[in-house]
């Protein structure tokens, strides 16, 4: 709501400044979100009459013009503006004058002419955009007088971002209460005489919905002159106020709408036939608005029709066929109670939002309808005549809101607020915001105005109380209640614990969108059913992520551009994935890296990183969770993961997350480097750890036996080591395997696994024969299991 | 034996070992003189040859020969090995002013380091954090929010729709909201997290972070709400003088609602483009949370209060770290991440 300073002061005159007023508004409230000059601070502009044009001896576009200044002599000023016309007074910025962008006004020479002060626009004494031409002045301007004072120019525009509660400030009445109430001045309502019938012309009115129109009022006038301007002064309401002047009936109606804050509308009576219909639309009728939009109507909107058509969409916009035009002489005038939740959200429905949809939604004050129909008349009969019929009101008085008084316990403000004011306060308070109050034993009986929509329970009462009687003012204190231990849990991991630990491994953490581009993502996992956004932002951000890799691949390839070449990326939070029609949220962890295992280093070249490193990083995080749970990771296939590097992790037998080198395809196809490794894991398989339970640290020493066997090349490592950890038996702490060899020595489609068997007692030192018979052991057993032959 | 030949014996020794190069050529100096056949070794041995009362003087003249020069052969001895320790050591030296080997650690985003923080703060007070899903339904992000269908506070949330019923949500709250179905109070809860708005700008993105809280008991008001935001506005920005205020706002799930200004942090309050020249910068948003918020989750309004607040954590990250683009949150620019590190 933007409004203009001077019309609020007409209203209600607080003896502060601009300033204080803008913050005592703020600090109730109503933000105020700008304040701007309505314009210049122009002191030698005065209205100039043009007393003759002439064209310029040497300039086409330039005219030599006499103005009267309303000094002895009159003026010879040249000017350029295509609407200058003897007769016509303009502002004129006399030599001497300082306009807006440090313009200083000299006598000049243009063309040779000589030229004695300006002629300006609009744009030129900074009230606003326009500079189409001369800001053409009122004939009845007093010659000479000053322009800053004839336009009212000291004034602010002010521009308050309203909360969608407040729906009673949308008009410079509603600002004006709450400024009285605020500062205790008094609120001159403007006198609003009624505008009595001169002609008995009626139009039928027939509310069919009288739940969603309880009120609907309508007028006739007749013998309008189309032809007039609307005065400068409502002009430079409307345009301080935000809104453009259009045309003089419009432009009336905006004018009620800003200063009572009720919504009007004006139909050219020509074109309406029979009589005014309100009901709700039949399903697909069609209507062409007033923006030129055609629009296919459904049932839960009201409309406005006559006997053969649909005018208008109730209480958001008119229709284009039912308007005023130029040609316009006979009106019915509308002014209704339209119900907000029959207007709420229709609007935005009809991707529509009108200065009245936002008026109606957030509530019109529902006994405003008379007073506003009789301003709108009056001043349509100041500024276009015309003879007005009698009101017609057709009203469900049943279906009008009631205004139910609320309770309001004075413990319950000490209770929410922290302190109770003054109960002479708080009646006053209450008694300011136009509230009916009966003060009772526990404290008030409140009952709110027509205006307010926000006031049904005690809260709402409280949070007045609090906001008039200043937030400031009310105690601040720390605080206090029963303290009690939290849970700390010797047996979780948190998402913390495993990002530091990645972080130690020269991982930087990325957050990268949930929502990834759909063509990326399904080259990445195809066979994951995406959850699709219904209005995405963009055509790239459309899917959201089944996985962290298209987006942190994405974030690696940006680094790429930028020369980044050694990058470990990681980030956590949820993928989503729908799973038989129901949407998976899974909180995963997951990570990529490229470029060499360490830093560009004088010691020696280092080798890129390869799917060991990866697995090392993962094998971190493994080992930070449950070691009860069965982890193995072992060979997979994964779309977006090279087929030979590839591994899935799992825990207890479930697929808990991937890791490997990216598929060359892909990484030819998005600029990435075919070196880059990644891996993702749930977190919730993290989660978890056993709290530790202590193990007797065995006296004896430990003896260790290494072997080397030679197995089948194909046969995975890991397979070989899940066996001899089975074999070993009790005695067997520990197994590292310290070589893996292929070539000359070892037939061909055969490798040699040397690994070490450390080998321990809690009880008593190991012999000889102990230890050979666990290798014995071993050694038969990954005979028969696997035909592993002991390497000569 | 003549005293003056033991004399020179002795003298001709003391010049062995202090001729002697290293280690090895002292040993042969000291197997020469003190040896089993060395000099005066033999000396001593031909002791017997001398009649008995010249033996004690001969023997302890011979001795004292003998010690001077053991004492000579050690004290030689350490200087050689100092010797050779310094050449080892010499050698060894190597230039420490060149950088050292293996990876410097990377770092948590800023956001992160944000929300940690503002965890840090509070879960003292015994708030547990607490995280919801994202993806939500229109009953949590709305309704129980006292947000109905076609509420005007819609409009404030550009939402993110998969279906008429199913959407991102636009704030932390829905966590307030199942936290309050699956728990009794009294609750001291913060929920941070990724909260999403169709919308994107110069100063929007369509993802950014918020932290939610919400606080229920029964001696719970409006001045606790101030009191503790105020610490811990006092405490995130770590400055005990930085002016807050509390500013009426409105939010459908809280009343009395409020906004939190914070004294510009760039200008001191004077006045920049940061501010808008009003000197106040809006960073918080609270209330004591709405009867109808508790009627929706059962819990019983005369018996408890409720307060909440929210925050968006790019803001406070901006302002805290003196970041000028909401954007370089979201880009992983390694140039901008490792900043923070």
């Amino acid at each position: 709501m933007k409004f203009s300073e001077q019309w609020l002061r007409e209203w209600v005159d607080p003896p502060v400044s601009t300033e204080e007023l803008v913050e005592q508004l703020t600090m109730a409230g109503l933000e105020v979100d700008s304040v701007e000059p309505a314009g210049a601070a122009a002191t030698d502009v005065v209205v100039g009459e043009v007393l003759s044009v002439e064209p310029h001896p040497d300039a086409d576009k330039l005219r030599v013009c006499r103005v009267d200044a309303g000094q002895e002599q009159a003026l010879q000023i040249v000017c350029g503006a295509p609407n200058v016309a003897a007769g016509g007074k303009y502002p004129l910025a006399l030599v001497g004058a300082c306009l807006p962008g440090d313009l200083k006004i000299k006598k000049s020479k243009l063309r040779g002419v000589e030229s004695h002060g300006m002629l300006c626009s609009a744009r030129e004494l900074g009230m606003g955009e326009d500079h189409q031409g001369l800001l053409e002045l009122p004939g009845g301007a007093a010659t000479g007088s000053r322009v800053q004072e004839l336009l009212g120019l000291d004034d602010c525009m002010i521009e308050v971002d309203l909360t969608p509660n407040r729906g009673d400030c949308l008009g410079v009445e509603g600002i004006a209460r709450e400024v009285g109430a605020l500062t205790r001045c008094p609120v001159t309502s403007i006198a609003i005489d009624p505008v009595p019938e001169a002609i008995p012309d009626r139009f039928d009115i027939d509310v069919q919905a009288p739940e969603a129109c309880p009120r609907y009022l309508g007028r006739v006038i007749r013998g309008i002159d189309p032809g007039v301007t609307t005065p400068m002064w409502m002009q430079e309401r409307l345009r301080r106020s935000g809104l453009r002047s259009i045309d003089p009936v419009v432009d009336v109606t905006n004018y009620v709408l800003l200063e009572l804050g009720q919504p009007m509308h004006a139909f050219d009576l020509g074109r309406l036939s029979g009589g005014i219909c309100v009901r709700h639309a039949r399903e697909g009728e069609e209507l062409t608005l007033l923006d030129g939009r055609s629009v296919s109507l459904d049932s839960d909107t009201l409309v406005i029709a006559d006997h053969d058509k649909t005018l208008a969409i109730a209480g958001i916009m008119g229709g284009i066929d039912s308007g005023i035009s130029k040609t316009t002489t006979d009106l019915f005038l509308e002014c209704a109670w339209f119900s907000p939740e029959v207007i709420a959200g229709r609007a935005r429905n009809y991707a529509m939002h009108t200065d009245s949809s936002h008026r109606f939604e957030r509530g019109v004050d529902f006994e405003l309808q008379h007073r506003a129909m009789q301003r709108a008349t009056r001043l349509l009969q100041e500024v276009t005549g015309g003879q007005a019929g009698p009101v017609i009101e057709v009203v469900a008085a049943a279906q009008l809101p009631g205004r139910e008084p609320v309770t309001l316990r004075n413990d319950r403000i000490g209770r929410v607020l922290g302190m109770v004011p003054e109960p002479g306060e708080v009646t006053d308070i209450l008694e300011r915001l136009g509230m009916q109050v009966k003060t009772t034993d526990a404290g008030w009986e409140v009952t709110p105005p027509s205006f307010r929509f926000d006031i049904a329970i005690e809260a709402d009462l409280v949070e007045e109380v609090g906001r008039v009687y200043g937030y400031d003012r009310l105690p601040s204190c720390s605080l206090t209640g029963t303290l009690t231990m939290q849970a700390a849990s010797g047996s979780t991991v948190s998402i913390d614990r495993l990002s530091e630990a990645l972080v130690d491994q020269g991982y930087q953490e990325a957050i990268t969108y949930s929502f990834v581009d759909p063509a990326l993502q399904s080259v990445l996992s195809p066979d994951c059913q995406p959850v699709s956004l219904a209005n995405p932002i963009s055509s790239e951000l459309a899917d959201m992520r089944t996985s962290l890799w298209p987006g942190l691949l994405m974030a690696l390839q940006q680094n790429r551009k930028r020369q980044v070449s050694r990058l470990r990326l990681f980030e956590h939070g949820l993928r989503f994935r729908t799973q038989d029609n129901e949407i998976m949220q899974d909180y995963v962890i997951g990570g990529v890296l490229v470029g060499s295992r360490y830093p560009e280093h004088w010691g020696g070249h280092s080798a890129p990183v390869d799917f060991y490193d990866v697995r090392s990083h993962v094998e971190m995080l493994l080992s930070l969770a449950d070691k009860t749970q069965h982890c193995q990771i072992v060979h997979g296939s994964h779309p977006a993961l090279h087929p030979g590097q590839t591994a899935v992790i799992k825990l207890n037998d479930r697929e808990a997350g991937w890791l490997g080198r990216i598929h060359p395809a892909i990484a030819g196809n998005h600029d990435l480097d075919p070196e880059t490794f990644l891996f993702e894991l749930e977190v919730d398989a993290l989660k978890n750890t056993e709290l530790v339970q202590f193990q007797a640290i065995s006296r004896y020493p430990s003896i260790r036996r290494d072997l080397a066997m030679v197995v089948d090349s194909e046969l995975p490592a890991g397979d070989l080591q899940s066996a001899v950890t089975e074999l070993g038996g009790e005695l067997l702490r520990d197994m590292v395997i310290f070589d893996v060899y292929q070539g000359e020595g070892i037939e061909t489609g055969r490798k040699s696994i040397a690994f070490g068997l450390i080998l321990q007692d809690s009880s008593r030192t190991l012999t000889d024969e102990d230890v050979e018979a666990v290798v014995t052991r071993v050694t038969d057993g990954l005979r028969g299991k696997f035909g592993a032959q002991l390497r000569e | 034996m003549q005293v003056s030949e033991l004399e020179e014996l002795e003298q001709t020794a003391l010049q062995a070992v202090a001729a002697a190069g290293d280690p090895a050529a002292l040993d042969e100096v000291r197997v020469g003189y003190l040896g089993k056949k060395g000099q005066l070794t033999l000396q001593l041995k031909q002791l017997g040859s001398l009649p008995p009362e010249e033996r004690p003087a001969a023997g302890q003249a011979i001795n004292r020969v003998k010690q001077t020069v053991q004492q000579a052969i050690e004290v030689r001895q350490q200087v050689l090995q100092d010797r050779l320790l310094d050449a080892q050591l010499e050698q060894d030296a190597i230039d420490v002013t060149l950088p050292g080997r293996g990876s410097p650690p990377g770092g948590l985003h800023p956001v992160t380091r944000t929300m940690k923080r503002i965890e840090r703060l509070f879960t003292p007070l015994g708030f547990t954090v607490v995280e919801g899903p994202e993806i939500e339904d229109d009953y949590h992000n709305f309704e129980a929010l006292n947000i109905p269908a076609h509420h005007p506070a819609r409009a404030m949330h550009d939402t993110f729709y998969f279906d008429a019923h199913t959407l991102l949500r636009t704030h932390t709250s829905p966590v307030q909201v199942r936290v309050m179905e699956a728990h009794q109070p009294p609750l001291r809860i913060i929920a941070p997290g990724r909260v999403y708005r169709c919308d994107s700008d110069l100063t929007h993105t369509p993802m950014f972070h918020q932290v939610e809280g919400l606080l229920i008991d029964e001696q719970v008001s409006f001045a606790n709400l101030k009191g503790m935001l105020n610490e811990f506005l006092h405490r995130f920005f770590e400055r005990d003088d930085l002016r807050v205020r509390f500013r009426p706002s409105y939010f459908p799930f809280t009343e009395p609602s409020a906004e939190v200004d914070i004294q510009c942090v760039m200008c001191s309050g004077s006045g920049c483009r940061v501010c808008g020249q009003s000197g106040w910068l809006e960073v918080l948003g609270c209330g004591m949370v709405h009867p109808k918020v508790f009627e929706y989750a059962g819990i019983d309004n005369e018996r408890y209060t409720g307060l909440a607040f929210g925050m968006g954590v790019e803001r406070l990250a901006m302002l805290r770290y003196g970041v000028n683009d909401l954007r370089l949150f979201f880009e992983n620019d390694m140039a901008f991440l490792r900043q923070f590190n």
